[in-house]
């Protein structure tokens, strides 16, 4: 079998050559890339595109569809079909060589530097990169573990977690419940919350128009916070009732089999309860001993974990500064890793790092804003150097056109992805 | 990169003082303006009575929202600039006709531009008359300074690294499709270099409106623009 056989050649190799890369079969450095999402699919595309056949690259992703969290919230609000979110892997094997691998990362032996996989084997490595995205810290939620899932989705994977919420906000009784228990900072998403409420609201303007919207808040802000609430007002007033910190929105637990929801004392029944639990870099990261509290840290000049110097972590599972946790940060991220990596394998050149984010949210029908800023490496962290947000206020031509242009990313971000 | 002349305005803060001076000094010659004006009469007509033609009427420009006429068609990049809340102030017209495609890039007027700074300037002069806050009403703010600082040759002459060009301009493909899609955010492979050099420094000096573009020029150097755009050029 292919991987056995890197296997043994890479262990083989490497007790000849500690510091140098690792050559195989091919005489090729190898990369292996686990997690196929933002961060990892674009870091192993831009790798095998821009090395031109000399790296090996790995890519290791037990999805063999993966269905974007950004533009999730759109299907939500039936602006767009689960189809339309879904990519797979095709391309990033038959057009730029990566092999995919699909299945689970166990573990790291990060001296061997192997990673193992739970169908068995292990895959070697010269330069690792991880980009697993999130895991939730269960129990931060009183009540809710994984287990509840079903009862109170979280829907903050994408894929049949999004259809499960879809389905349930479609199957609400007339002038129904429907509570979000929000995450507290930092999460995936900033406004993920806040545009999974507006569209939300969207569906039960039309179909419910007699139901009620709750989000317990632990939070005392929350992004593009004016924004939402101003067009919450315009097009669903009266619908959506927020509780923060200072009502007892940090003091939640839930009941999945009661469907109960107590905020501070005051027991809520809900029709539907989507809990967005406390969030952590994904499990993987942690097996590696690569975490310190709930993220990995980098290093922002090359995405270097600060623990060892062979492997970089991309994206979510990062504490790296400034940057929120977003597909356009993980994408962002990946490309300054991917140069780095070159560049310690191949000697290509290395330029000073850059990133930029932008955050689209849709509040209704061609109602669009946007927030998003530029970012360089400092020794100590990834720093904010210039920011915009839209404005209250914006003439609807704007929104539209901000909208249309969420469209258009969309469109960008997943090609640079996946080809 | 090729050597050639860009007369891009930049609107600075203007020192309070010097004001009303410049003001004076800055009017132009409306008489000339109607000569020149003659280039566009092909397309545009002002004045009373003044209509849609191939291009849309000038009457009222000076602070009009661009691609605003009602029943007018514009092409998709004036939609777009319309939507992204362009207005034709005097820093926005001049760079507009001095190079059409360097302000809105997909533009349906196929005008060469007027090179001649000064004959920009009476032009405007000439335009100014059919609007209704002409600049010499002291209040009328908008329309009134010009400063002009040219883009200098040193800058226009650095040679792009294309290279590092790759690389800075990966940043851009998280956008703008790779393959030349343009649904919402338009396409930027397969441009000219000049008109890639002059459109990024029209966003960096906040003359194009769209802040998200405003931010990524921005913090570009004049050697990392160079360097995109010599890595466009030779992008297939
Ligand atoms: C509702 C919602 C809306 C959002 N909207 C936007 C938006 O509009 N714009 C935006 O930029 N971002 C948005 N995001 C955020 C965005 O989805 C994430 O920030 C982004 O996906 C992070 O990329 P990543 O590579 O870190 O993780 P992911 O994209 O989650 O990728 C991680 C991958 O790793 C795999 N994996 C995990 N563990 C292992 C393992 N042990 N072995 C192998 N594979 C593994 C997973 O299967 C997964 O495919 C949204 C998120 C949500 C939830």
């Amino acid at each position: 079998m292919k991987l056995n056989r890197r296997a043994f050649i890479g262990t083989a190799t490497a007790a000849a050559t500690l510091s140098a890369p690792m050559l195989n079969a091919q005489g090729k450095p190898r990369v292996v890339v686990v997690g196929g999402g933002a961060g990892g699919a674009t870091a192993a595309r831009y790798i095998a595109k821009d090395s031109d056949g000399a790296i090996d690259v790995t890519l290791i992703e037990p999805s063999r569809t993966y269905y974007t969290c950004f533009f999730s919230n759109l299907y939500i609000g039936g602006f767009r079909d689960l189809q339309s979110i879904a990519h797979n892997y095709a391309k990033l094997a038959s057009d730029y060589g990566i092999n995919v691998v699909h299945d689970w990362a166990t573990g790291v032996d990060r001296d061997a530097k192997t990673v193992a996989l739970a169908g068995g084997g292990s895959v070697p490595y010269d330069r690792l990169i991880l980009s697993p995205g999130i895991d939730f810290v269960e129990g931060a939620v009183p009540g809710w573990d994984l287990s509840a899932q079903t009862a109170m989705p979280h829907a903050y994977k994408a894929g049949t977690q999004t259809a499960l919420l879809k389905s349930q906000i479609e199957a609400m009784p007339e002038g129904g419940t429907f509570v979000m228990v929000a995450p507290p900072n930092p999460y995936r998403c900033p406004p993920g919350p806040y545009e999974r409420i507006s569209m939300v609201a969207h569906v039960l303007r039309d179909r419910n128009p007699t139901a009620k919207i709750i989000i317990a808040d632990p939070k005392a802000n929350f992004s593009k916070q004016g924004l939402f609430e101003e067009g919450w007002n315009k097009h669903y007033s009266g619908m959506i009732t927020r509780i923060g910190p200072d009502f007892g929105g940090e003091n939640v637990s839930v009941n999945a089999a009661t469907m109960e929801v107590d905020v501070d004392g005051e027991v809520i029944k809900a029709d539907v309860c989507n809990v967005i639990p406390v969030q952590k870099a994904g499990h993987i990261c942690e097996a590696a001993g690569l975490t310190e509290g709930n993220w990995a840290p980098v290093d922002g000049h090359t995405m270097v974990s600060r623990m060892d110097e062979n492997i970089h972590i991309l994206g979510d599972a990062t504490n790296q500064g400034d940057m929120p946790k977003s597909g356009f940060s993980a994408n962002s991220q990946a490309k300054v890793a991917a140069m780095a990596v070159r560049g310690a394998l191949t000697g290509s050149r290395v330029f000073p790092a850059k990133f930029s984010n932008t955050c689209w949210s849709l509040i209704d029908t061609d109602d669009g804003v946007k927030v998003g800023a530029s970012y360089e490496a400092t020794d100590e962290k990834i720093a904010k150097t210039d920011g915009f947000v839209s404005q209250t206020g914006e003439d609807a031509a704007l929104r539209k056109a901000t909208y249309e242009e969420s469209i258009g990313w969309y469109e960008g971000i997943t090609s640079d992805m996946f080809g | 990169m090729k050597h050639y002349l860009v007369a891009l305005t930049l609107a600075l803060a203007p020192p309070g003082a010097a004001l009303a001076e410049e003001v004076a000094e800055a009017l132009g010659d409306a008489e000339n303006g109607a000569k020149v004006f003659r280039k566009c009469t092909g397309c545009h007509q002002v004045g009373p009575g003044a209509s849609n033609r191939a291009g849309p009427h000038l009457n009222g420009i000076f602070g009009r929202r661009a691609g605003s006429i009602e029943g007018f068609d514009y092409s998709d990049a004036m939609d777009r600039a319309f939507g992204d809340g362009l207005v034709w102030e005097y820093d926005q017209l001049d760079a507009y006709i001095e190079n059409p495609r360097a302000l809105v890039s997909g533009t349906r007027m196929s005008f060469r531009g007027i090179k001649d700074p000064q004959d920009r300037h009476d032009v405007l002069a000439y335009l100014r008359e059919f609007t209704a806050n002409p600049q010499d009403i002291p209040e009328s703010a908008p329309t009134a300074l010009k400063r002009e600082v040219e883009l200098s040759p040193d800058v226009l002459a650095i040679v792009g690294d294309p290279e590092y060009g790759e690389y800075l301009a990966s940043e851009c493909l998280t956008c703008h499709q790779s393959d030349g899609g343009d649904a919402g955010i338009p396409s930027i492979t397969r441009w000219v270099e000049e008109d890639f050099v002059v459109a990024m420094h029209a966003y960096k000096q906040k003359l194009r409106p769209h802040p998200v573009m405003q931010m990524m020029a921005g913090r570009l150097s004049d050697e990392e623009i160079a360097a995109l755009a010599a890595y466009f050029a030779d992008l297939e």
